[in-house]
């Protein structure tokens, strides 16, 4: 696919964001979309944003669960950039008008202390690499109308990224069994499910070091400082204006966030 | 009620002796209610205890939201475990069994008596003497597993086998709504949830049965160890199966299906 043909499937998204007005899936257009190809249109909105002034902060996997997988008909994750524009301060407010069609996930996020780089990256190495985890709320959204997505449709929309919020307290990854990490997801006070940190790839770290892997062939590191969402520990809530969602984890504390109409 | 309770005690106790499955009751009693199923239950069990075997405790189930909204419930539902029915081999056998699943829970060993109405998780925690790790398998009595709230409640909600994990904690070690549990069969993650999961405390759970059970003049036993509610959803097994589970601060149980 020629480079003009990226930019016009990026301009598509960027104007579903900008306008809140959601676009038909690009496999719509371009039934032969690659992952390869929906990847670089990922990054050229991305280095857009960052042109714009927007700053890269993290990355986040997306697709780790079974179900999810199951769902979209694929055996692999993908991944995301995480934006300086995107983070929400834990028990901050979300404003609709900043999202189009919200969904809230409880994850396990990790903070690096050193670069991460693939293609051999193992559990272990990732274990080592992490400063610190933290619980995370993410907001997935989707610029493709009603959440019509297939596998390249997600990767083109920046993993179906939106905003994030860490909360509770860091913890080093020595001090807790990531895998049996209990998760509780409140929606105004109701339970609306619950999770465990095998959920994501049978282990939140094999999340990370698959992304590490993953980054490779684009020749990008992931870098000390940088925060990973490593993946939903229960299944996507939609959000509605008026809500507060809050995530417990065992160990780490909790993380909430709430949406307002303006 | 007009039917004899004892003819559907004796034909669930003859269906699980013979390990077969059976027509739902209220196939032919669709006038059955809550309050007959509970008489029937507690004619199954009464036919038990005269057999010689001993109640080990009180069981919850349908304890999750999913299952409650499927069933079109507000509350949970209780039977009975028998000391038959917990197996310490590490193996369970096909052939004494049905159609059997099995679920990751978490059961409390009482420390005082729990007696309601008014009980709350707090105080029921603090009658509490250890939370230990559980794999309940279920084996309803009737076909296909299909039945409505009257029948499971006759039918000893569904209890069966139950197999006891070895670490013992005090119940405020722990955070019990928030213990991860992970159930894998033959290596393959089946089904994780937490604690939450279970009518959102498993302390919850032991509390609306002592308030359950006050409204019969019952009440909870020193001693009683109560299996509290699936924190898994229910997975079937297979001859060959080997089930692990792992509970975040309670260990791991594994057990072999055999033929």
């Amino acid at each position: 696919m020629e480079d003009h043909r990226i930019s016009a499937l990026a301009d598509l998204l960027a104007e579903a964001e900008r306008t809140g007005q959601g676009t038909q899936p690009l496999t719509a257009l371009h039934e032969d979309l690659t992952i390869e190809q929906a990847y670089h249109v990922q990054l050229t909105n991305i280095e857009r944003r960052v042109k714009a002034g927007d700053r890269i902060v993290g990355k986040k996997i997306g697709l780790t669960s079974l179900a999810m997988q199951k769902l979209l008909g694929v055996d692999q994750p993908d991944y995301g950039h995480l934006l300086e524009s995107m983070v929400i301060e834990n028990r901050g407010e979300i404003p609709m008008r900043r999202v189009m069609q919200p969904k809230v996930e409880g994850e396990i996020a990790f903070v690096l202390k050193q670069d991460l780089i693939g293609p051999r990256v193992t559990v272990l190495d990732v274990l080592q690499a992490t400063d610190y985890v933290v619980p995370a709320l993410e907001i997935v959204d989707s610029r493709v109308s009603d959440w019509k997505i297939k596998l390249p449709d997600t990767i083109a929309d920046n993993a179906s990224s939106g905003l994030y919020v860490l909360g509770g307290r860091p913890m080093k990854v020595e001090e807790l069994d990531l895998t049996q990490v209990g998760m509780v997801l409140y929606r105004n006070g109701q339970i609306e499910n619950t999770g465990v940190g095998a959920a994501a790839l049978g282990n939140p770290a094999a999340c990370v070091a698959w992304l590490a892997n993953a980054l490779f062939r684009f020749g990008i590191t992931l870098k000390a400082g940088e925060v990973i969402l490593s993946g939903a520990l229960s299944a996507a809530v939609n959000a509605q204006p008026g809500d507060t969602f809050t995530a417990r984890f065992a160990h780490l504390g909790e993380a909430s966030v709430s949406f307002t109409l303006d | 009620m007009t039917m004899n309770n004892k003819a559907l005690a004796e034909y669930l106790v003859s269906a699980e002796t013979e390990k077969r499955e059976v027509t739902r009751i209220t196939a032919e009693h669709p006038e059955l209610t809550v309050e007959d199923a509970y008489v029937i239950q507690e004619q199954l069990v009464g036919m038990k205890l005269e057999q010689g075997y001993r109640i080990v405790g009180p069981k919850m189930g349908l304890t999750s939201r999913a299952k409650m909204k499927q069933m079109n419930v507000e509350e949970p539902i209780y039977g009975y475990i028998f000391d038959y029915m917990v197996e310490d081999s590490g193996r369970i056998s096909m052939s004494d069994l049905i159609h059997p699943k099995v679920e990751a829970e978490i059961a409390f060993i009482m420390g005082k008596d729990l007696e309601g109405p008014g009980v709350t998780g707090a105080q029921a925690l603090a009658a509490t003497d250890y939370v230990i790790p559980a794999l309940e398998i279920i084996d309803s009595r009737y076909e296909n597993f299909q039945f409505t709230l009257p029948d499971v409640i006759a039918d000893n909600a569904s209890s069966s086998r139950v197999i006891f994990g070895s670490a013992m904690r005090r119940p405020g070690e722990l955070e019990l709504d928030l213990v991860g549990v992970t159930l894998s069969i033959n290596g393959q993650l089946k089904d994780l949830g937490a604690g939450a999961a279970v009518v959102g405390h498993p302390a919850h759970s032991v509390a609306m049965l002592a308030n359950m059970l006050a409204r019969k003049g019952l009440k909870i036993k020193k001693g009683d160890i109560i299996l509290t509610g699936g924190i898994t959803g229910a997975v079937m097994l297979s001859t060959g199966d080997y089930v692990t589970a792992k509970w975040d601060g309670l260990g791991e149980i594994g057990f072999t299906v055999s033929e």
